[in-house]
């Protein structure tokens, strides 16, 4: 499977020569699995400081076998067993011998305790694994490998990745490697001029958003003129380049707060904006949307794992049904009594979220409930200069497609006609046939859908707990008020306007200030046009 | 005026049963149950936490009884709610002590809840148990400190971090409030003494529940790029560490790039959530649910058992009600009353043992010793102790690093009797900067 490299062979032959100390027979580096396995069994009664000591002597074996055990201490999947002191690697409820990797059937009820490994014993074992790594069959653990030498350059690595640069074909796997080597080079004292201005545009090349930093260090007093100018004139273009992918960054960071705020708000664009009704249990509904994920979640957990993947796409409909229906029930018992009548409207709300937030503390607990991202949102990737975090991305996406949806809905669909019929003027379109009642009821229904929907997306970002919805509803009403009420693109211009000023405020103004900031705005603006950014024109404003 | 009515008669009909001597129940003042407050939140934001706490005080009275009480009397716990609402936390102490005639108040999680009761435990001599690690910069005689002072937990922390993991340059963020901004402080003090340039140390603070982190994630990963060793101290409250560490999972930063270590995040926090992802970031306590010792495996089983629940982990706040609790009873049983002058006297000196196999010691500050643990976060929700104290750590009133604050001393036992004697001038009062 591995390619030993020479270098290895020839220090683990002159270890074992050590070790013969007191390993009373010396064995050759194909043949020191004792060793190893004298060296893993001491593992458990280690303390941290030991252990640092086994997995130097373990790496210094040269024996490639000691990887999977390496990597196991590393993520934490090595245990021993109390009874015993077998120390075994157990990944997926499967125990697998530390050495030879087979599988070991569980004998009876086995007492197993990980051993454990803290920051700086990773970084050794991450070290570690990319020396021996250098040579591997898969091309992405070769990458990993370069990248880790890269991470923590050493001199002694440069044979290493010469021997490796010329036998590799891969172009991803090239690039690393030719980073790593670039890097140690201009961190080696001992490296000529000439070298050392080789490796300058290789890193501004290669090292992304290291580069800079890297660059820097290598500039000391005694930098050669030349050496200097390079480097600084290298470091110069890519300050450039970072000042405009960092408002880059800005901008994608105000457009997913902005998203945020879209979800939260558009729920109450319609209860709020369309049929006027100040919907203070708003949050509420988001609240209870992330908790459907939970249960929803849950159940899967505990019924069909593999489907976890999916929770999210089972929680919507889940999540909307069970909100639509809440908002409902709402809209009949309570807010129907209350049409005209904001101040008590808004009273009977307030109180009807606390109630809520209790019920579910009392159902659910105080504390945060876990709801997990599925795979596909969990991680980032590099667009250019911009790291884009799997979540937000998606959260971005859904904003729009909910966005649609209910212009279709609004726009296109009788429902959405009735709607907006009664919205302006409630007597003629009864006069016209159609069911008010009924309808407030849907519409009320659908903004309340549409919170649980904002609140299954909501439950990837942000915590799942009673209090969930509280930290929205003032925001989701300043997006509406400033959007213009009743005008739904007046709530998506004004979430994205709020979402990217916050953003483009935060790092000079701080968070705290920022926000207050961005407040002060909103009421002065509110001054000059009391009917927000897309304020209705014609008969419906006086109704 | 009920209440007023039925405590006459009360004290008539104890009167008359001490004049006649004859064996009516006994029911003078010194008798029947002794009464244990318990303020805590039960609703609102920060029922999160401090749920839990009500539900271990009411084990640890439990255990009391079963054990007979305290000077062979039951006790009896009185729970209030104060729902998060901070006036409302002063009524609720002023009826605990007047209305319901509580002997000893356990409460309060943040530092505005205690600062809010401390008039009404004074003007009414209460005694106050506050669990919580807090900002320190007080010391009142009223009230007895068991959870951690900056000294006992962030300096500790940061020595860590600066030996072990080699940091030389810091974020310090925090939630907007006075636990954060005290604790940076003298943070920041503690780090330019040891040489840190000021260039090298980034302050940030949030809004309570700050959600979107993006923007001061990516600000901490461009500040630790800048080719040393950088780490971040939150003292980030509550609710807002969740989608803290989600984004920095999710912008891939990780612990052995940039480690935080937390003040706030303790094993009831992580149990919020998965993290698998944030394997190796560190909290500093005086207590893990983790430490194995026969004392933390006794608590853990009673404590199991009473909530019904395996799955129901510990705290450090949890301990610190549980030493308040001893320490409160070892001093009853020594001064053989519930008075709160006659405890006040007592307690300064006694010591009970802690889960984590070390005594506490209720020191003449109103403070107690402590070990202090570092523990890296692990997989499955428990912190593994990287790194302990070799002796315990007395808790220090006034931080010794900023500099209004290093001459006071507070020493409530006589001849000093001040919670912030200024050493210098030999006077109590302070310097300036003390508002109590």
């Amino acid at each position: 499977m591995f390619r030993a490299p020479f270098a290895f062979r020839l220090l683990a032959a002159a270890l074992c020569l050590l070790a013969g100390v007191f390993a009373p027979i010396a064995v050759s580096a194909q043949d020191n699995t004792s060793q190893i396995r004298e060296l893993i069994a001491a593992m458990p009664d280690a303390s941290l400081r030991e252990l640092e000591e086994i997995v130097s002597s373990l790496a210094a074996t040269g024996n490639t076998d000691v990887v999977p055990v390496l990597e196991a201490l590393g993520e934490g999947d090595l245990y021993f067993n109390e009874e015993t002191g077998d120390v075994v690697i157990v990944t997926r409820n499967r125990m697998y011998d530390p050495v030879t990797e087979e599988e070991i059937a569980p004998v009876g009820e086995t007492d197993l305790s990980r051993i454990r490994v803290n920051n700086g014993l990773r970084r050794d074992i991450d070290a570690t694994i990319g020396g021996m790594t250098l040579m591997a069959d898969d091309p992405q653990t070769r990458i990993s490998a370069a990248r880790t030498m890269g991470a923590s350059p050493d001199e002694e690595n440069i044979p290493l990745l010469d021997e490796a640069l010329a036998a590799e074909t891969d172009p991803a796997v090239r690039t690393a490697m030719e980073n790593a080597r670039a890097v140690t080079i201009l961190g080696m004292p001992d490296a000529t001029l000439e070298q050392k201005r080789q490796a300058v545009p290789i890193v501004s090349r290669t090292s992304g958003g290291a580069a800079i930093v890297t660059l820097r260090s290598a500039l000391n007093e005694d930098t050669p003129e030349e050496l200097r100018a390079d480097i600084e004139s290298a470091i110069a273009g890519l300050e450039q380049e970072r000042a405009f992918w960092q408002a880059a960054q800005n901008v994608w960071f105000g457009l997913s707060l902005g998203s945020v705020l879209l979800l939260a708000a558009i729920g109450l664009a319609i209860t709020f904006g369309v049929m006027g009704v100040i919907n203070m249990a708003h949050g509420e509904m988001v609240m209870l949307g992330a908790y459907t994920t939970y249960v929803v979640q849950e159940t899967i957990r505990q019924n069909s794992p593999e489907l976890f993947d999916y929770s999210l796409a089972i929680a919507l409909p889940l999540a909307f049904l069970v909100t639509a229906l809440i908002g409902v029930a709402i809209e009949r018992g309570i807010i129907r009594w209350l049409y005209g009548r904001a101040l008590e409207t808004l009273l009977a709300t307030w109180g009807l979220s606390l109630i809520l937030q209790q019920t579910v503390r009392s159902i659910f607990g105080p504390t945060n409930r876990q709801v997990g991202n599925p795979s596909w949102m969990s991680g980032s990737f590099d667009f250019y200069g911009l790291s884009i975090t799997y979540s937000r991305m998606w959260i971005v996406v859904f904003a729009i497609v909910v966005f649609a949806a209910l212009l279709v809905v609004l726009n296109r669909t009788s429902l959405g006609l009735q709607m907006r019929a009664v919205t302006q003027n409630r007597r003629m379109a009864s006069a016209m046939g159609i069911r008010t009642p009924f309808v407030d009821a849907m519409t009320f229904g659908l903004g309340s859908g549409i919170a649980g929907l904002a609140g299954v997306a909501l439950s990837q970002i942000d915590n799942v707990s009673p209090n969930l919805g509280q930290g929205y509803i003032i925001d989701s009403f300043m997006v509406v008020v400033f959007g213009g009420v009743g005008n739904l693109w007046g709530t998506l211009v004004g979430a994205l306007t709020l979402g990217i000023a916050n953003k483009f405020l935060e790092p000079y103004a701080g968070a705290v200030l920022g926000k207050i900031l961005i407040l002060v705005f909103i009421i002065l603006f509110i001054q000059r046009r009391p009917r927000g950014l897309f304020a209705l024109k014609g008969r419906a404003v006086d109704a | 005026m009920k209440n007023f009515g039925a405590k006459s008669a009360l004290v008539a009909a104890a009167m008359a049963g001490s004049m006649t001597a004859t064996a009516l129940p006994a029911i003078a003042q010194d008798e029947g149950p002794i009464k244990v407050g318990i303020l805590h939140s039960l609703s609102g934001t920060m029922a999160i936490s401090e749920t839990t706490l009500k539900d271990v005080m009411l084990m640890l009275v439990e255990q009391q009884n079963e054990e007979g009480g305290l000077l062979g009397r039951e006790l009896e716990p009185v729970v209030v709610d104060i729902a998060s609402d901070w006036p409302l936390a002063a009524e609720k102490a002023r009826e605990l002590l007047t209305v319901e005639d509580v002997d000893v108040v356990f409460g309060c999680w943040t530092s505005v809840c205690r600062k809010s009761v401390l008039p009404v435990f004074e003007e009414l001599n209460g005694l106050l148990f506050y669990p919580v690690q807090y900002e320190g910069e007080e010391s009142q005689r009223n009230v007895f400190y068991t959870g951690a002072s900056p000294n006992q937990q962030a300096i500790p922390a940061v020595d860590y971090l600066m030996e072990e993991e080699g940091v030389e340059r810091w974020v310090l963020a925090g939630t907007d409030y006075v636990y954060p901004q005290t604790t940076n402080k003298i943070l920041e003090q503690y780090l330019m003494d040891n040489g840190v340039a000021s260039e090298d140390i980034m302050i940030n603070y949030t809004p309570f529940g700050h959600s979107d982190w993006q923007t001061i994630v990516s600000d901490i990963e461009a500040f630790g790029s800048a080719g040393k060793k950088t780490a971040v101290v939150s003292t980030i409250n509550g609710d807002a560490n969740v989608p803290f560490y989600r984004e920095l999972a999710n912008q891939g930063i990780e612990a052995s790039d940039i480690p935080v270590v937390a003040f706030s995040v303790g094993e009831e926090e992580l149990s919020g959530f998965d993290t698998e992802p944030l394997v190796g970031h560190l909290a500093a306590w005086n207590y893990f649910m983790s430490v194995d010792t026969p004392e933390n495996e006794e608590f853990i089983a009673a404590w199991h058992e009473f909530i019904g629940s395996d799955d129901r982990v510990t705290n450090d706040p949890m301990e610190a009600h549980y030493i308040g609790f001893n320490l409160w009873a070892a001093a009853v049983e020594e001064a053989g009353t519930t008075d709160p002058d006659a405890i006040i006297e007592t307690i300064v000196g006694l010591e009970v043992p802690n889960l984590t196999g070390g005594m506490a010691e209720m020191l003449p500050n109103h403070h107690i010793t402590k070990p202090v643990l570092i523990g890296e976060i692990q997989d499955d929700g428990q912190f593994f102790v990287v790194s302990e104290t070799d002796d315990l750590v007395p808790g220090d009133a006034w931080s010794d690093y900023l500099p209004e604050s290093a001459m006071l001393d507070a020493d409530w036992t006589e001849p000093v009797m001040c919670g912030n004697y200024n050493t210098e001038t030999e006077t109590c009062g302070g310097s300036s900067a003390s508002a109590e």
